[in-house]
């Protein structure tokens, strides 16, 4: 295991939330420290893409404690509110706003829930749109868009809230195969711009390229915490891992 | 965008078919075709004619009495040269309806410079539209109710054309915001918010206009201290925009569900409160959705307002009736219910012709 000297910048102790009788995230434990790179993975159901909605407050959950940056996020008190704007998301469908052009899509966060002027706002969308190749389609709509150049308007959405923390939930599996490439890109490029990001995907040569740790999830609990290297060792794989992984590389 | 219907070779055509047989293949095809289209022509023929007859061949101008009129067995539109100035303006002082028919004028003006996109397409622009607005609705009230020189006009006087727009606009805009509060209530997670706005437009719904027209009438001031008093047409429009924005609400609430969870959840994730992610997202989502059907509403509202005549109260149609009861004119009626028709028909047919524009506009900008 890696030993971190910083304090955790999100930490989720022993949480667990059920929808009903149903149990969906057992006793969830897991830290991340700034600058680190988690990919979260495990089949369908797992509970890993739940387990991410906690940390902006998407979800709420009934036990333990989710915390970023040292602050229990909690719908009562309304930290879960002032936390969001510090972590960035990035949802599998993109849900970028229909209703508006590219370049208002990354400004209306900004300005109106950071009260940034509109120029400041605008000049900060079109670096980040400049970052990805999209500059040129700024006053497009989404719809005019292919689903690869969407989705990486919508990291620049949420980039240019200037969040501490990016989410990413299956950030590719809505798209066209040929598209994966581009939104990935993006995203590694991200990391090495030492961004804390932790990613729900199945994408195991971009895990094996970026991730500091990967974790797996099985039936609401993690099974698995490992570096990369020792993740994907098939000497020292958790017989439940080697499945799962024989899986997906079959799919 | 041209997309082939199906993969089958089409069958070998004429190169060009001209008129005539587009004409012959469509509408006299078959037997059956032929003969209706030959009744439905013969129909329209005499329905045309019979119309043109009688509102122009036959129509008898001013100067003329009734007796000229009921000779030359046309239209008699002597009777509206006499009578328009009591339809459109009603029981507003005679001398002083220059002001009523300037109000009118402006408003139009302002309306036309509103549904000009242009108008809106920059901040400063915008700002420009509200600050026109508040100036334009501050010279209308001066016009219509007195001051600034103008000698005072109580608001019992207003009727005709001015008393149903301003019962439509104020109506319609009030309605529009209620009804977004409301739409949103009953998808509110509080239950007693929601509950509230469930009974409420539950039980407006279910109760004729006509009743609340009466109730609000007849009843309020029961329910009020006795040496308040509220002006009729006060009671007639907040009647109006109970009715309205009940209905409204559930129009609203379907364009709030047509958009997507994905959207409200990305607001959210952003750090959107609740009303910033209805303001910037959800509404104006919604609302897209639902301009159809929301204008189908205004232009319900706009002819319902004719209904205030069970208040007695003098809005189009009430001047249209008491024009008919000059006993100079005696019998005459069609004419004056004509030139009321038309008008209605002027603006609910501009309404919809502009609902349909801004649709267009709307998808285009956003697909294309």
């Amino acid at each position: 295991m890696m030993t971190t000297h910083r304090p955790p910048i999100i930490a989720l102790r022993n949480v667990n939330k059920w929808y009903g009788n149903l149990h969906v995230l057992r006793d969830v434990n897991l830290e991340v420290s700034e600058g680190e790179k988690i990919v979260l993975c495990g089949p369908s159901g797992s509970g890993k893409s739940t387990a991410v909605f906690t940390i902006n407050g998407l979800e709420a959950y009934q036990g333990g404690e989710v915390s970023v940056g040292g602050t229990v996020v909690s719908e009562r008190d309304g930290t879960a509110h002032d936390l969001r704007r510090h972590v960035g998301m990035v949802f599998q469908q993109y849900n970028l706003f229909p209703h508006l052009s590219i370049l208002e899509n990354c400004c209306i966060g900004p300005m109106k829930i950071l009260k940034v002027s509109r120029a400041e706002a605008e000049a900060r969308a079109m670096e980040e749109l400049a970052r990805v190749q999209i500059a040129d389609q700024a006053l497009k709509y989404p719809e005019m868009l292919s689903g690869g150049q969407q989705q990486r308007v919508a990291i620049c959405r949420a980039l240019c809230m200037r969040p501490r923390v990016m989410l990413f939930d299956e950030p590719t599996s809505a798209l066209d195969p040929e598209m994966v490439g581009e939104v990935l890109d993006v995203m590694s490029e991200l990391s090495e711009r030492g961004m804390t990001m932790i990613v729900v995907t199945h994408e195991m040569g971009f895990t094996k390229r970026v991730a500091d740790r990967v974790v797996m999830m099985e039936q609401g609990s993690i099974i698995e915490n490992l570096p990369p290297e020792q993740f994907f060792d098939r000497d020292l794989a958790n017989p439940r891992v080697e499945a799962f992984l024989n899986q997906i590389m079959h799919a | 965008m041209t997309v082939p219907m199906t993969d089958i070779p089409s069958p070998p055509r004429p190169p060009q078919k001209g008129l005539v047989t587009w004409i012959w293949q469509n509408f006299f095809g078959s037997l059956g075709n032929s003969v209706l289209t030959l009744v439905i022509l013969w129909i329209l023929y005499k329905a045309i004619t019979g119309a043109f007859t009688w509102a122009v061949l036959d129509a008898t101008l001013a100067p003329a009495t009734i007796r000229e009129c009921i000779d030359a067995g046309g239209a008699c539109w002597a009777f509206i040269q006499d009578k328009w100035r009591l339809i459109l303006f009603g029981t507003y002082p005679f001398d002083q309806q220059w002001r009523p028919a300037l109000a009118l004028v402006l408003f139009l003006l302002l309306v036309i410079a509103t549904c000009i996109p242009a108008s809106w397409k920059t901040q400063e622009r915008k700002r420009w539209m509200f600050g026109l607005w508040l100036v334009g609705i501050l010279l209308i009230g001066v016009l219509m109710s007195g001051g600034l020189g103008l000698p005072h006009v109580e608001i019992r006087f207003w009727s005709g054309l001015p008393l149903t727009v301003l019962l439509a606009v104020v109506g319609m805009a009030a309605c529009f915001l209620a009804s977004i509060l409301l739409a949103l209530g009953r998808r509110s997670s509080m239950p007693a918010i929601r509950w509230i706005c469930i009974v409420y437009i539950e039980v407006i719904r279910g109760v004729p206009l006509i009743s609340l027209l009466f109730m609000a009438n007849i009843m309020l001031p029961l329910l009020l201290p006795a040496d308040v008093t509220i002006p009729n047409i006060v009671r007639a429009q907040v009647a109006f925009i109970m009715f309205f924005a009940a209905y409204m609400a559930e129009t609203v609430r379907g364009g709030l569900q047509a958009v997507p969870d994905g959207q409200y959840a990305a607001a959210k994730a952003m750090g959107m409160g609740y009303w910033q992610s209805m303001i910037y997202i959800i509404l104006p989502q919604a609302l897209r959705i639902t301009i159809p059907s929301m204008v189908n509403l205004f232009i319900a509202g706009f002819k319902d307002t004719s209904l205030v005549i069970v208040i007695s109260m003098l809005d189009l149609l009430g001047t249209a009736n008491a024009a008919k009861a000059d006993p100079e004119w005696l019998g005459l009626f069609i004419e004056a219910y004509v030139f009321i028709a038309a008008i209605y028909l002027a603006v609910c047919a501009s309404m919809s012709w502009y609902s349909r524009r801004i649709e267009r506009r709307i998808s285009m900008r956003q697909q294309h």
